[in-house]
């Protein structure tokens, strides 16, 4: 860390000035990064009157949750009119079991990638990661004739299967980056003791994988959950996950543009996410930077 | 302790070893499946006749000749060019700068790094839905400028065809410019301060310590942030379908959205599966090269 009040030479006014300047600059940016959502929050307790009589950032007059509810029981997707309920519970249904499967998975494949090594370890992990950086465009077409096949076409367990097999290079490279840490000597040690793969795995490895697994869970049920592409291509209809279903009641041409549901149903769409990057953001930012910087 | 007890840890080691590729094979199984074989049948697809239905008469060249005669494709390379570009220029500049700025020992960092962070937790088409709201041009920021007394503000970037890709470009940094930050922050506070006070001792400024010092030093964190944008701004989708749908007309696709578009409206797999292997070639040329780099200097290390 270098900073100012350490290596700065200038005392007194100067520095005073330079550090309201500083603080300055950080405020203005927090605005625009905190902007948006204000305007969510604000027009989608507005009426459709007050939304167009107001201004972008003016207050509402009157607080309604008229949107909220409206959203929530009775907007349209398609032709179906019971609110964003029913698409909120079918991302629910398709992220847990799909967040769960992915990461105990990717703890087994790191696990047995660093401690237990077998012949061409580093060559099976090498191949399993180039899955992360494929574009989704080139699996689509294949995916959707194979669901097909698997009679698993725009049904909940389809999407719950397209989000494991994409989401285990992750998973697995999460993992095998943090056991590489632990001492090969913990594991030998048991081994000699007579332990095997998973009696250690269960007694020694899981209970220090803690910040892994929240990492990894968080990270996954992010990407699950903000996934569009999977949903827009192998769901319809009443099947579909909450992006889908949002981004639909947002274009419906027909009828008056209702902003306020719109911006409920986005903040309903976004609260998942937003209250785990809250609540555990900590970890989140902690285990992605280490993850992504080495140098 | 005899040659028994031996040939049994070695029955025991054997096992194990099998346990653990017992373990590893249905993922790794799953990969070559849905990844690998599914790249392969992509790139079948693109050198078959297939229109509406895939159909495995090879065509050659073809579906590609077709895709680069498309004036849409090349809309879409073009406004990946914009998009990603700018993207990723304004993304590391804004990463960098917040960093340094929150490197001064700044009360609240944790409150400003959460704020500046929140976005990358939403979806793009979250992110999509209120940046279209902000920025249309009936009720949306045209509106508060004029509310706010300036008349002639005009801001119809979102329904103008020559600006409209812009205005991804501006969710999208709002959207990840905070994940930079975040990376550089992480790198900053892992620069060997012996040599930041010795340089200071010497009577370097501090602009003359970030640029000559910090900066270099933190060099290849500039290659991991231009990968994850560039990966980013290549598999750009979601953003684009939610904020301005690839409108007007066609103006902001870009190549992820057109390859839908081909796929599941315009039944034309064949141009479809090109343009995906086309997007496929695009993230490789930047992945593998720093993959490869990764993987030695790993190797180096340990």
């Amino acid at each position: 860390m270098a900073d100012l009040q350490t290596y700065g030479q200038d005392s007194g006014l100067k520095h005073t000035l330079l550090r309201g300047l500083l603080y300055l600059v950080l405020i203005l940016f927090s605005i625009y990064y905190l902007f948006p959502l204000f305007v969510m929050i604000t027009t989608s307790l507005k009426s459709l009157t007050e939304i167009r009589e107001g201004s972008l950032i003016s207050l509402p007059r009157v607080v309604t949750f008229d949107a909220w509810n409206y959203a929530w029981n009775e907007a349209c997707v398609g032709v179906e009119c019971s609110g964003i309920k029913t698409f909120f519970w079918n991302s629910v249904q398709m992220a847990i079991p799909a967040v769960l499967i992915s990461t105990i998975l990717g703890a087994l494949n790191g696990y047995a990638l660093t401690k237990f090594r077998f012949k061409g370890a580093n060559i099976v992990f090498a191949m399993l990661l180039f899955g992360c950086f494929v574009p989704f465009q080139v699996v689509l077409l294949p995916m959707s004739v194979t669901l097909g096949k698997l009679g698993i076409a725009n049904s909940t367990m389809g999407l719950v299967l397209v989000h494991v097999v994409y989401g285990l290079c992750f998973t697995t490279l999460f993992f095998r980056n943090y056991y590489v840490s632990i001492p090969d000597e913990l594991v030998k040690a048991a081994t000699i003791d007579g332990a095997g793969f998973f009696t250690i795995f269960w007694r020694i490895i899981l209970p220090i994988s803690g910040p892994i697994i929240v990492v990894s869970i968080i990270w996954q049920f992010t990407q699950i959950w903000n996934d569009f592409l999977f949903g827009a291509s192998f769901s319809s209809g009443g099947s579909a996950p909450m992006t889908v279903a949002l981004n639909n009641i947002v274009n419906t041409t027909t009828g008056v543009k209702q902003y306020n549901v719109d911006m409920a149903s986005a903040l309903l769409t976004g609260l998942p996410t937003l209250l785990v990057y809250v609540l555990a953001g900590k970890y989140f930012v902690r285990g992605l930077t280490a993850g992504s910087v080495k140098g | 302790m005899g040659a028994s007890s031996s040939t049994e840890s070695n029955l025991m080691a054997s096992l194990q070893r099998n346990l653990s590729k017992i373990v590893v094979a249905p993922s790794f199984a799953a990969s070559l499946f849905f990844v690998y074989g599914f790249i392969i049948w992509t790139a079948w697809m693109a050198f078959s006749k297939s229109r509406m239905m895939p159909v495995y008469d090879w065509a050659g060249l073809r579906q590609y000749e077709r895709l680069w005669q498309m004036e849409r494709w090349h809309v879409a390379i073009e406004n990946l060019l914009i998009f990603g570009g700018l993207f990723i220029v304004i993304c590391l500049f804004l990463g960098c700068l917040l960093a340094v700025l929150l490197d001064q020992r700044i009360r609240a960092e944790g409150v400003l790094r959460t704020i500046f962070l929140y976005p990358m937790a939403l979806s793009f088409i979250v992110t999509g839905t209120t940046w279209k709201w902000i920025l249309n041009p009936g009720l949306g920021l045209e509106k508060m400028m004029h509310d706010l007394g300036w008349a002639s503000f005009k801001f119809d970037w979102l329904v103008n065809s020559d600006f409209a890709i812009y205005t991804v470009v501006i969710a999208a940094v709002w959207q990840a410019s905070g994940f930079i930050m975040a990376m550089f922050l992480a790198a900053l506070r892992g620069v060997d301060q012996d040599i930041i006070r010795a340089a200071y001792m010497d009577g370097a400024s501090l602009p003359r310590i970030y640029f000559g010092i910090i900066i270099p030093s933190i060099r290849p964190v500039f290659l991991s942030a231009i990968v994850v944008l560039a990966h980013l701004a290549v598999k750009s989708f979601d953003l684009v379908i939610a904020l301005t749908g690839g409108g007007p007309g066609y103006s902001s696709d870009l190549p992820a959205t057109f390859m839908y578009t081909m796929a599941f409206q315009r039944n034309q797999l064949g141009i479809s599966a090109a343009s995906a292997m086309m997007m496929l070639a695009t993230v490789m040329a930047i992945i593998v090269p720093y993959l490869y780099s990764e993987l030695r200097g790993g190797k180096k290390n340990g």
